[in-house]
This record gives C-alpha cells, structure tokens and sequence, in this order.
C-alpha cells in the first residue's frame, strides 16, 4: 500500500518563550514491507541539530528554535510504500539486546491487576502463543474510549479503569509481556484510518514483544491485530515517554497547549 | 580476624621506604606535632576543603581530617600498582564499548547477559556509540586495599565520576608547606602534574566534529554538593569554566555556554553530575541541573561527555567479580592485580554461605556507594546482623558479600601519639588517547581505632601518599 502522512503538531505558549529544544524520533527506518519514499520534517524558526540513528535502529533528530517566540509547528509529510508483514519486523537493524526490554518503566510498572492479567500467558506452549494470549487479554480488559486517559495514565491505572487508548493497551501489553520475561516495547507511528474498522488513531501506538526465532513482533491490542500494511513505524521505547515521536523542553514558566492534526491517506499506485 | 599488616615495619625492623619518617616520628616533640596539626586544620578550613556528610545531622560541611603521617610506597610496589591500575583501566574500558556494541563477552559466555543488560545501570539511550578514542570512563577510581607486603586487592573500581583527587593534592600542597625538610630528605614522586594530565586526557577526546583546540568545561550540580569544592578546584587548576546546566544550551549541532562575550561553543563536558540528571529530554525529565537536548548532541558527534553515559554499567559491585574475566578476554592477559572473592547473594549458594557466615563478612549494596548501607560483619552488634539478614533476604540480588580483609594499616597520628590505623588507596587513573597515572593516589584512613570503613562519609581521614623515587 501506499500511504501518505500528513502530520501537523502546534505547541502554543501564552507567555513567548527563550528558547525551545526538541529531540524526534519523527523518521521511519526503512525496513521488510517498509519503504520510505519520500520523507520531511520542519520545525517553524528552526534549526536542524545533530541526528544519529540510535541502537534500536530509529533515526533520532535534534532540533532548537530560537526564542522569544509564541508557537512552533512541526509539520512532517512523507509518503511511505508498505506491505503487510503479520507484524514482524525484518530487515530493521538495530544493536540493543532484546533482555533489555524487560526493565519496568515508572507508567509500565507491574502493579495492581496486572500480575493477575499476566496469568493469561499460563498453559501456552510457545512465546508465540503466549503473546498472541496476552494481547488478547489486554483487548479484552481494556475498552477503546477516547478521552478516558492521560498522557501520564500508568498501565495499572488504565487496567483498574478498564477503558483508555491505544496509549494504554500497549503499555499494559508492555507490562504483563514482561511479567512473563518476554521482551516487549513500545511502538509510535501511524496508522490509516479505516472507516468501518473498530478503535482506530491515525496516531497510534502498539507494542513488540520479541519472539524467538522470529525476532521482534508488532502487537495491536487496540485493534485486536498485528501490525499490517496499514501501520507506519516510527520509532521504540520502553515506554510512551521513551517513544515519543517528539520530545521537547522550552524554556517558559507559562502555561502551553498542544494541537496535533494526522492525516494518513492510502493511495492508489 | 588475623593479625593485619603494619607497612612501616617487617617483624621488629623498620622497612626501608619509612625508614626516614619512623626517625622523625621518633623525634617530633609533642608540641610541635600539636601545633603541626592545628595548622593543618587551620589551612584546611581557609582553603575550604569541607566534605558534607550525609544522615548525620550536624555540620553538614565537615572538616575533612588530615593527618600527617605519610603513606609510603618503594618505586618497585609503585611500578606494579601502576601496571595493575592500567591493566584494569583499560579492560574496563573495552568492556563498556563492547557491552553497548555487539556484545562480545556475552555471546562468548563469559558474563550473564542478565547482569548487563537488566542492570540499572545500563543505558539503552548510547547502545551503538563509540565515544571518541573508545573511552568511556576517563577517570578511573580504583580502591585498593594492602594485605601484606606484597599482596593487594581491588575493593571497588568507580568508573563514573570518582571524587577526592583534589584531597590527593592538597594533602601533597599542605605536607610540603608544613614539612619541606621531610621532601629533601626524601625522594618523593610529584604528583602536581595531575591537572595537565586531565587536561590533556580531556582534550584527547575532543568530539568528532571538534577541528580546533577544544572547549573544556566542568559541569557541576552546584554548591549544594559534597564535592563542590573539588570541582571548582580542577577548574581552577586547569583553567576552564565550572558551570551549572543553565550555564549551559544546545543549539543547533552543539552546546554552547553563557559567557559575559555572548554564547561559546563547547566541546568537552567533564561532568560531576549522574546520568539520570544530565538531558531531561533523554533521562529524567524534572531534572533542573542537566542541559535539555544534550544526548542527541553528544550522539552526533558535536560534544564528548567525560565519563560516558552508562559507563556505570561496568562499576557495579556485581559486574565487579567480573573484571578478571575482561582482563582475560580483551586483552588476553592474566590479572596483575586481584579482586577481593565475592559472594553473590543472587545465587543459591553464594547466599546460603553468606548467611550461616554474616557476622564474619562484609556485605555491600549492589549499586551503594560511599560506605552507605554496608554491614562490617566482625564490627557489628547482633542486632545490627540480623537487620542486614532481613534485608538481603528481601532483596538478595542487590548484595554481594566479602571476607572481611585484614586491611594494612600505617602509623597515624592520634590524641595518644602515633598508632597503627587502617588504610586503602584511591588512584585516579586517566585514560584518553593515552592512559596516565600520578604515582600515588589518595590514601583514606579509618581513624577510629580498629574501624575498617576508610569512607570520608563515615568519618575517615585522608594522607599524604608517597610514591619514592628508584
């Protein structure tokens, strides 16, 4: 499929900031059912910093923007060619050793029900199946309702509330694969819209958890699926914060707000 | 516990190298030992060195105690400390790039993966950087206990940002201001070379996209710190910028400091700071004292942080036990100097000796430091044992345990006179393009009578450590 994304993020402050830095992980990697054509990303008032792909394999790209000023748009645009993949991520290089991500992250640690949802992994014979399990069970314990969670909602918190968003599933996924001693991460990308599909963020957010033999495996609990040729990556961690697309610091006291378009669009060939 | 050893004497006679101290000791009137003293601490407190500890309440800038009595080590014990020290400066050093690169003395079976990769230490966020010249940690602090004449042991190495090398020189500043007589007498290694030494080792790691003489600063948290003194010491002494993280932002490629001409580039940050608190963008994100952006500039080649990020990983008292191994593996040679055997009370049978064994051992926090949380078996009460038994027990992964050593002691100088107290030593060893070494280090000694904790935080003193000439 091709894809076209059309990604517009405006941070406005009510008092003009000094300066503003920004650290993006707003650039897929190429990858197996992955081609990135075309791809650009600004920054309004800008300036380009240092970018490296780091050791899971994202491109991670710096950006400041002189102050006094009042709003930043970054914009990114891009046209990606996919195919669907049943969610494994091939041809991706990346150095991190997968045991690293099974370390607990403060809005990934296994509390309240999680230990309990985790149990839903007992009595399967293969990682694989295991995961298949435990994504099910997140599926099945947590309702798609928009608006219910915040950024900071930790996966115990969204288990106890029972709904939340994609944010939500995959940290809860994240938690209870790792529960298991599987490896699992959190993924941040797009995702197409898709007009009779159920739960759908054109932002969106899954979790891999690594398999054996296959390597390293997308699960979309929001979406009861694995990852297809619908789906853009852009980036890991181990956890929401760790993955953002966009991380960023200004240097102001005052209040700021946030305003995020996504459009993804398929196109014919 | 066995009888220790007393490093001026060999039997009844004096060794050589305290030969000239044991008569100057023998022949110092108390008064002039008395006055000597007050002057020390009088100088000490001008100049400011203070060390705040921690939990005690009180004055949290304490004097550090200084006493006079020099260790001493012959060029031969010297030669093969040095060569010890550099070894494992090296090894440890070959361990970090390849723990955060393929990963080598893992697949090869010589070092769980799970004490590498689930350690807390481990930064995923420099996982695929070499740093400049492959150094990540560019002072190595290696604490080294005597046992005998010729038998030492490393307690510890502290890969991250080892302190106390500016007590290693004023001790060296006072002794030869107090007793000038005594370095004529004596042919006394200097030491005073060690801030070029940094500085160099700091410019030899310049970053990729550095093509002038680089911009050295040192990053500090700030006065509250307890080593605050330290760090405005090395700046002075070698002539670059103490600065605080809002001293300090990125544009662009690089970092660049506030100064009263406008922003200046820099290019080597020596920071005293913890990972965790360096680029709120990238660790903790309420960090108020590191420099928003700085990893993804330090990624791109556009500063060098002295140490590395996660060099941490390679200073864990679990990694620790492992170090004879890196020696072995990367360099292919046997260990000049030897670890302390460790007991792990992560493992089934290291922890079940060490509990039938706890009133004899000495048992530490994984990741502790600064003589905090540790159990001196042999100088504990019952009570005290059978706390720490409950707390390794909650938690058996984060201690290890050690026979308690019968640390060497040199004479001190205590209210009664002169007597035998406990020491280790602390040498600092820089490694860039090349490695380098002081002769000497600091020698931290346990003043209480028999107390084997020479911590500064727990009340040891410092010495003056000689290194003679051949």
């Amino acid at each position: 499929m091709l894809l076209l994304i059309d990604h517009v993020t405006v941070y406005r402050y009510d008092l003009p900031v000094r300066g503003v830095v920004q650290s993006h992980r707003l650039t897929p990697s190429g990858c197996q059912g992955q081609k990135v054509l075309e791809w650009d990303v600004s920054v309004s008032g800008g300036v380009k910093g240092g970018g490296f792909r780091d050791g899971a394999g994202d491109w991670v790209q710096g950006w400041s923007v002189k102050g006094p000023v009042s709003e930043i748009a970054v914009h990114v645009r891009g046209r990606v060619q996919t195919a669907d993949m049943a969610g494994v991520l091939k041809g991706h290089r990346e150095i991190v050793a997968p045991e690293v991500y099974l370390a607990e992250t403060a809005a990934t640690e296994l509390a309240g029900g999680l230990a309990v949802l985790a149990q839903a992994a007992e009595g399967t014979e293969t990682r694989l199946s295991a995961a298949h399990a435990l994504s099910r069970a997140v599926s099945e314990a947590i309702e798609y309702k928009p608006g219910s969670t915040h950024a900071r909602t930790t996966a115990s918190e969204a288990l106890e509330l029972g709904v939340g968003v994609c944010q939500d599933h995959s940290h809860v996924l994240c938690a209870i694969a790792r529960a298991n001693a599987i490896p699992a991460r959190y993924v941040s990308g797009y995702l197409l819209a898709d007009a009779e599909g159920k739960a759908h963020e054109a932002a969106h957010a899954w979790a891999e958890l690594h398999i054996p033999g296959l390597g390293w495996v997308g699960f979309d609990p929001a979406n009861e699926c694995c990852p297809d040729d619908r789906y853009v990556r852009l980036g890991s961690g181990l956890d929401s914060r760790e993955a953002a697309p966009i991380r960023g610091s200004a240097r102001s006291n005052g209040p700021e707000s946030l305003n995020v378009t996504v459009a993804v669009l398929a196109t014919q060939q | 516990m066995t009888q220790h050893f007393n490093e001026m004497y060999l039997g009844a006679a004096v060794r050589d190298p305290y030969a000239r101290l044991e008569a100057w000791m023998r022949t110092m009137p108390a008064d002039l030992r008395i006055q000597k003293q007050a002057e020390a601490e009088a100088l000490f407190r001008r100049i400011g060195i203070t060390f705040a500890v921690y939990g005690e309440g009180g004055d949290p800038d304490r004097l550090i105690p200084f006493d006079m009595f020099p260790r001493v080590f012959t060029h031969n014990e010297w030669a093969r400390l040095e060569r010890g020290i550099k070894q494992r400066a090296r090894a440890l050093n070959a361990f970090l790039v390849d723990v955060y690169g393929r990963g080598e003395i893992i697949r090869a079976g010589r070092i769980p993966a799970k004490l590498v990769y689930q350690n807390e230490a481990y930064e995923k966020a420099v996982a695929g950087f070499v740093p400049p010249k492959g150094v990540y940690s560019h002072i190595v602090g290696i604490d080294i206990v005597r046992t005998g004449p010729t038998d030492f042991f490393v307690l510890e190495d502290n890969c991250r940002t080892p302190s106390g090398v500016s007590y290693m020189l004023e001790s060296r500043e006072m002794m030869m201001r107090m007793f000038p007589d005594l370095f004529r007498e004596n042919r006394i290694e200097p030491v005073d070379r060690y801030h070029e030494l940094l500085r160099r080792t700091l410019t030899s790691v310049a970053p990729a996209k550095c093509n002038h003489e680089p911009t050295i600063v040192i990053l500090t948290p700030g006065h509250y710190n307890s080593a605050y003194y330290e760090h405005s010491f090395l700046a002075d002494l070698m002539g670059v910028e103490l600065v605080e993280g809002q001293d300090l932002f990125v544009e662009g490629e690089f970092v660049y400091m506030r100064t009263t001409e406008g922003p200046k580039r820099v290019d080597v940050i020596y920071r005293r700071i913890d990972d965790a608190f360096i680029d709120p963008l990238c660790f903790r994100p309420d960090s108020m004292l590191g420099v928003p952006g700085l990893m993804d500039v330090y990624r791109s080649g556009g500063v060098s942080i002295c140490s590395a990020p996660g060099a941490g990983v390679a200073d864990d008292k679990a990694v620790y036990t492992f170090v004879p191994e890196m020696i072995r593996f990367y360099l292919g040679e046997e260990p000049i100097l030897n670890n302390v055997p460790t007991w792990q009370c992560a493992k089934t049978d290291d922890l079940k000796y060490v509990l039938e064994h706890l009133p004899e051992l000495v048992v530490k926090e994984v990741h502790g430091s600064g003589g905090y949380g540790m159990l001196v078996g042999p100088k504990s009460t019952k009570e005290q044992v059978e706390l720490f038994r409950q707390k390794i027990l909650k938690d058996p992964g984060n201690y290890i345990a050690q026979p308690t050593l019968a640390l060497s002691a040199t004479p001190t100088f205590v209210a009664e006179g002169v007597a035998p107290r406990h020491v280790d030593l602390r040498p600092y060893c820089l490694v860039g393009e090349r490695i380098e070494l002081v002769p000497g280090g600091l020698t931290r000694v346990a003043l209480t009578e028999g107390s084997l904790v020479v911590n500064s935080s727990q009340g040891g003193g410092v010495k003056d450590t000689w290194v003679l000439a051949e």
